[in-house]
C-alpha cells in the first residue's frame, strides 16, 4: 500500500482489472452533476453501490418480506435463512471462528458503542484506562469519553507524527497496568494511514490487553483476515464497502463477547422473561434487540459477495496507482500541502490549498462534478494536531479511474484561477 | 461556469483576499464569537457602540472566502448606522443569500452587499455568507456570547 512504485507487483494485475466493466456495476456513477460527469471522490463518507444491492433490497421487500427468528410460516423461514447466511458470509469474509462472533448492528459507531457499554460495564472501573490514537475518528473518541466519564476512568491517546504515523514507542510507553483496552483505527479516515495493527496488537496481548479495531476506513481498501490479525473486536460499516446504509457488524473474540453483558434489551437477544427475571439469548442474539434491518443485512450479503469476488492484488495495485496518481497530480499544483503522508496509506488525499479555504475548494470542484469532502472528516483532534480548521478531501475506490484524477486536476487548476 | 462567477464576484474575493477592518477592537463594547462547527468557519467580532449607534466593527479570525468577504464587507455596511438601520439590513441580507429578497429587481441601491445574492444559488454556503451576520445582529440586540449557524 506504499505510494512509492512497486517494482514487486506483477504487471498483469493492471490488465486483470477491467475497471470500464466495473463501473458498469454501479449504476450513479453515470450520473451528471451540473451538466459534467460525475467524480466521485467522497468515498470514505460512503461508497456507490452495485446494481445487485440495490436490486437485492427491492427483491427482499417485493417477494421475500417477513421478520426473521419468528414465524413458522414460509416467508418467516426464507427471511431467516438469508438474514443468516449473512452472517455466515461475513464471518467468511472476516474469517472468523464461528458467526456466533458475527453481531449485526446499525454501523461502525453503534459497534464501538455496543463495546463501550458493553464491555465497559463488565471490564472499566475507576482509575483505569483506556487508550486510542491520534487519528481517531469521533466515533472512536466520544463512546470511549462518555465511558471514561461514567466510571471515572481516563482517555490516553497515542501521538502521532507529522507524517500521520502513530509514534509506536509512545505506545508501548502508554500501555500500562491501568489499560483495560486498546482502540484504534486500522485505516485513518482523514489522513489514509494504515496503523501497524499487527504490531501494536501483538504489544497489546503481551500486556494481556484486548484491542478493538475500527476497520471503517479499512475493508474498502484491504482483505482483513481477524484470526490473522489477532484482534479482539472489529467493526465495520457495510456503506463504506459498497452496501446499504443502517448496516455494520462487530466482530467479537467469542470469549469476551459470552462474557460481556447485554448491550440493549428487547424482543431476539432473550431466551425467556418474566417479570421477575430475563434470560438472555446466546450469541449473536445476545446482542441484537428488536427486529433488524434485514433487507439492508441481505442486500449487504451481496455486496461482500460481489467484493469477494473481485481480482484483490489487481485492486490494490489499481487504487495504489489511482493514488500515486492522485499525489502527484497535487503536487504539481503550486501551493498545495498533502496532510497524511504516511509510508502506509490507501487511498485517501487529504489536502490544502494556499489562500484558499477547503469549504471554497470544494464548491468550485462540485461544479465540475467532482464531489469530494471538505470540513473536518469528525476527526477535529487531528485537524488541531496540524493546527489547520479543515482540508478538502479526495477519496477514492476501485471503480475511480486515472481520466478522473485529471478532471480533478484540471479543476484545481480552475480554483487556483478563480483565487487567482 | 456563470453560477461561479455570480457566487465569486470581485468584490467578494477581494473582501476575502483583503479583509476590511479586520482587526480586534480594544474598546469593543460587544465582542462576540461566531463558529460554524461543520466547517470550522471560526470569527470573533468586535462592535462599539455610541447610543443607539453602531460606531465600528472589526473581525478576527480564519474561515471560507464567502464568510470572510462576508464579515468584511458588514464591517464597513454597519459602521456609523443606528442600530434600527442595522437590523433593516441585516433582514434583506438574508433574505438575498436565501433568495427571498422581494425588493427592486435592480439591486445597485444595495451597494456592495448585493454581491452576495449569487449565494442562493449555493444552499450549502448560505450559512457561511450568514455567520457574522447573525452573530452582530445578535451582540447588538441581546448579550448572546457565541453564535453558530447551526
Amino acid at each position: 500500500m506504499s505510494i512509492s512504485p512497486d517494482a514487486n507487483k506483477p504487471a498483469s494485475d493492471q490488465a486483470l482489472f477491467d475497471v470500464e466493466r466495473i463501473r458498469r456495476d454501479f449504476p450513479l456513477l453515470t450520473a451528471t452533476v451540473h451538466g459534467r460527469p460525475l467524480v466521485y471522490f467522497d468515498n470514505a463518507a460512503t461508497s456507490q453501490k452495485p446494481s445487485v444491492v440495490i436490486e437485492a433490497e427491492r427483491h427482499y421487500y417485493q417477494t421475500e418480506n417477513a421478520n426473521v427468528h419468528r414465524g413458522v410460516h414460509a416467508l418467516s423461514e426464507r427471511a431467516t435463512a438469508e438474514y443468516e447466511e449473512v452472517r455466515r458470509l461475513v464471518a467468511r469474509f472476516l474469517n472468523a471462528e464461528s458467526e456466533r462472533e458475527i453481531i449485526f448492528v446499525r454501523g461502525a459507531t453503534e459497534a464501538i458503542n455496543l463495546v463501550a457499554s458493553s464491555f465497559g460495564r463488565m471490564a472499566v472501573k475507576a482509575g483505569d484506562e483506556i487508550l486510542v490514537t491520534a487519528m481517531e475518528h469521533h466515533s472512536n473518541i466520544v463512546p470511549w469519553q462518555l465511558l471514561c466519564g461514567e466510571k471515572g476512568a481516563t482517555l490516553r491517546v497515542v501521538p502521532m507524527n507529522d507524517a500521520g504515523e502513530v509514534l509506536l514507542d509512545e505506545y508501548e510507553r502508554l500501555l500500562t497496568p491501568k489499560t483495560r483496552l486498546v482502540a484504534l483505527a486500522h485505516v485513518s479516515n482523514a489522513l489514509g494511514t494504515v496503523n501497524p495493527v499487527r504490531r501494536m496488537i501483538e504489544a497489546a496481548h503481551r500486556s494481556g490487553i484486548p484491542v478493538l479495531l475500527d476497520g471503517a476506513q479499512a475493508v474498502p481498501h484491504l482483505r482483513v483476515d481477524v484470526r490473522e490479525l489477532d484482534c479482539d473486536f472489529y467493526v465495520l460499516s457495510s456503506h463504506k464497502l459498497f452496501g446499504p446504509t443502517g448496516v455494520g457488524v462487530l466482530y467479537g473474540r467469542e470469549r469476551l463477547l459470552d462474557a460481556m453483558p447485554p448491550y440493549q434489551g428487547g424482543g431476539d437477544m432473550i431466551r425467556s422473561v418474566t417479570f421477575e427475571k430475563t434470560t438472555f439469548n446466546e450469541l449473536p442474539y445476545k446482542f441484537e434487540a428488536g427486529t433488524p434491518n434485514i433487507a439492508g443485512t441481505i442486500a449487504f450479503g451481496e455486496a461482500i459477495r460481489y467484493v469477494s469476488a473481485l481480482p484483490w492484488p489487481a485492486v490494490m495495485a489499481h487504487e495504489d496507482a489511482l493514488l500515486r496518481e492522485a499525489t502527484i497530480a497535487l503536487g504539481t499544483i503550486n501551493g498545495t500541502r498533502i496532510i497524511g503522508t504516511a509510508a502506509e496509506k490507501v487511498g485517501v488525499l487529504s489536502f490544502l490549498m494556499d489562500g484558499i479555504h477547503p469549504h471554497d475548494i470544494g464548491t468550485i470542484l462540485d461544479q465540475y462534478g467532482v464531489a469530494v469532502r471538505t470540513g473536518h472528516h469528525c476527526a477535529q483532534p487531528v485537524m488541531d494536531r496540524y493546527g489547520i480548521p479543515a482540508t478538502a478531501r479526495a477519496s477514492f475506490a476501485f471503480y475511480n479511474t486515472r481520466e478522473e484524477i485529471s478532471v480533478f486536476a484540471d479543476a484545481l487548476k480552475r480554483v487556483k484561477e478563480v483565487f487567482g | 461556469m456563470a453560477d461561479l462567477q455570480a457566487l465569486y464576484q470581485e468584490i467578494i474575493l477581494d473582501h476575502n483576499k483583503n479583509p476590511r477592518n479586520f482587526r480586534v477592537l480594544p474598546d469593543a463594547d460587544r465582542v462576540v464569537d461566531a463558529y460554524n462547527p461543520l466547517c470550522g468557519d471560526h470569527y470573533t467580532l468586535y462592535v462599539r457602540l455610541d447610543g443607539d449607534r453602531i460606531a465600528d466593527v472589526t473581525f478576527q479570525g480564519s474561515g471560507c472566502a464567502i464568510s470572510k468577504a462576508s464579515a468584511s464587507v458588514m464591517s464597513t455596511v454597519l459602521k456609523g448606522k443606528s442600530i434600527a438601520d442595522a437590523q433593516k439590513i441585516f433582514e434583506v441580507f438574508h433574505q438575498l443569500v436565501r433568495g427571498e429578497f422581494k425588493g427592486e429587481r435592480d439591486l445597485e441601491h444595495l451597494g456592495k452587499i448585493a454581491a452576495f445574492a449569487g449565494v442562493s444559488e449555493f444552499p450549502t454556503r448560505v450559512k457561511c455568507a450568514i455567520l457574522a451576520w447573525h452573530a452582530v445582529r445578535g451582540a447588538v440586540s441581546a448579550n448572546e456570547q457565541t453564535v453558530t449557524t447551526e
